[in-house]
């Protein structure tokens, strides 16, 4: 199957591929995004037991392409004071590292745009760099609900980016690599090889924090719509609001992949070390079964609904409350841990760390 | 018994119960059946004592039950009602003038109690809307027009429902 597809680009220059594919990947991404705005909007009038929108296209599927075209016509307004040239920066800042962090992503063995060493450091740096978006925003608003609002961001993001990066070091220190696509190898065998259970603290840490990171309820503070409307994105509407939608819900897949790919075994199937070993040889079957992109979608599918979920379901953190839980919950939690893990590391305790 | 209580709060957080326990009402509600009323397609039930539009009403004759007593204009506690009396060549009192005006309606439904004869009702019906200013005063004509429409519904209605 992959033979064929070879010998029908063998003509093109590698780069313009390169080029090609991105493009065509950034479109499905941004569908996905769009689509993920319907799907927030109806599990979580699922849960609240109602329809939720259902009214545009069958089911609603319409409602995000509804929803595009209403904002790309509606006017950008810049504030009086604003900053002109940060204020229409800001929404980039913040979508542009959502993208660009999906260039060492894995979807399969073979299947990613770049294969670099230190790919953990990338998405590190490259989620870090969100902040950036929230606090100009805040910044160019010449608001104070925009800039409380960022304050607030860029407190509780340099907070939980700490408890973040330990949970990435537990990881590391299991797979003994920074490239992502090792990491999910040394997570092969079965669905109890995967980290998710020997750095069970940290794999919940790291789902806390990316929630934290994402700004999503419950640490929303950001946003805050009962104490600061709307907080860093108040002066926004029309494209520049969008892009702020865009890239919140962007990132929200992103963490959602990460999380997959760190402590969810990535591609690996489930099935694997359950099923006998020629049931992945069936017919067509034995492709769905086995390891495959399939699996990264389905896991990183579960996490956006989690997301979800948990918007649904918890009340927001006080703003306090969340930089005790942050500073003196999550990071002793991870710092003790790593020590747990460097002792059955030492010990080389199988099935993991043999 | 302090140190007890502190311990036992620790395992309830770190082991995420209360968390879990919340996110399984959510889950459940997921499943769940919707309560939501698709409202054109699908509608709430009415009591047949519903106060909607309102309707004067004829005998089955087709005389007019409206006797121009004005104890509804009287008893309605927004002045919503206008009504201007005559005598008709035949002797009896009719009503010359008989209007509502709708913004100033409460819907309360003393009218249609005040009423000696039945005559001013109010329907079922509460979807509608006017676009220009004036339209909603509804005069003895109109009221006359949608109580024809309703007659069936409004008969029933007050035989089904324990009015007196």
């Amino acid at each position: 199957m992959i033979d064929w597809w070879q010998a029908l680009v063998a003509p093109f220059p590698p780069l313009l591929l390169t080029v090609a594919y991105m493009l065509v990947f950034i479109l499905v991404l941004f569908a996905c995004v769009a689509y993920a705005t319907l799907a927030e909007r109806r599990v979580l009038g699922f849960m609240q037991v109602r329809l939720g929108p259902n009214r545009v296209g069958p089911q609603g599927l319409g409602q995000p392409i509804a929803d595009a075209l209403k904002l790309m016509f509606k006017e950008m307004i810049l504030p009086n004071d604003a900053d002109r040239f940060l204020f229409r920066t800001a929404p980039l800042l913040s979508m542009a590292p959502a993208l660009a962090a999906w260039a060492v992503i894995p979807f399969s063995e073979h299947l990613n745009f770049a294969d670099i060493n230190a790919g953990l450091l990338y998405i590190l740096a490259m989620t870090s760099l969100g902040v950036y978006g929230v606090i100009v925003a805040g910044w160019a608003s010449n608001s104070k609900y925009a800039l409380l609002g960022s304050l607030r961001s860029a407190a509780q993001i340099v907070s939980y980016e700490i408890a973040m990066g330990f949970a990435l070091v537990g990881v590391l220190m299991a797979s003994g690599s920074l490239n992502l696509g090792d990491i999910v190898m040394a997570q092969q065998g079965s669905i109890l090889h995967w980290y998710w259970l020997p750095l069970l603290p940290l794999f919940l840490t790291y789902l806390i924090a990316g929630i934290a990171e994402t700004n999503r309820a419950p640490f929303d503070v950001v946003e805050g719509e009962s104490e600061i409307v709307a907080g860093f994105h108040v002066e926004y509407s029309g494209m520049g609001f969008a892009m702020f939608f865009l890239a919140e819900y962007a990132n929200i897949i992103l963490i959602s992949a990460l999380t997959a790919l760190l402590f969810l075994g990535g591609w690996l199937s489930p099935l694997e070390g359950i099923l006998p070993a020629h049931a992945f040889h069936l017919p067509v079957i034995g492709v769905l079964l086995g390891s495959g992109a399939h699996w990264f979608i389905a896991k990183t599918s579960f996490f956006i609904f989690c997301f979800l979920w948990f918007r649904a379901t918890f009340p927001r953190y006080r703003y306090d409350q969340i930089m005790r839980l942050g500073w003196k919950v999550l990071l002793p939690v991870t710092l003790i841990w790593i020590v747990v893990e460097g002792v059955l590391l030492y010990l080389q305790l199988p099935p993991w760390f043999d | 018994m302090t140190m007890l209580k502190k311990i036992r709060n620790l395992v309830r957080s770190f082991t995420l119960s209360e968390l879990l326990r919340g996110m399984s009402l959510t889950g459940r509600r997921f499943g769940s059946k919707k309560l939501t009323v698709r409202y054109p397609e699908e509608k709430t039930p009415q009591s047949p004592r519903f106060r909607g539009l309102h309707a004067l009403r004829r005998y089955p004759s087709g005389e007019e039950r409206c006797i121009g007593c004005k104890l509804c204009e009287a008893v309605c506690p927004a002045l919503a009602i206008t009504i201007d009396t005559e005598e008709r060549e035949d002797g009896s009192r009719r009503t010359t003038r008989y209007d509502i005006d709708l913004f100033k309606c409460v819907y309360c439904g003393f009218c249609e109690e005040a009423c000696p004869v039945d005559a001013i009702v109010e329907t079922r019906v509460f979807e509608y809307s006017f676009f220009e200013r004036g339209q909603q005063v509804m005069t003895k004509d109109m009221l006359l027009e949608v109580g024809e429409k309703h007659e069936a519904q409004i008969a029933s209605d007050r035989e089904t429902s324990i009015f007196d």
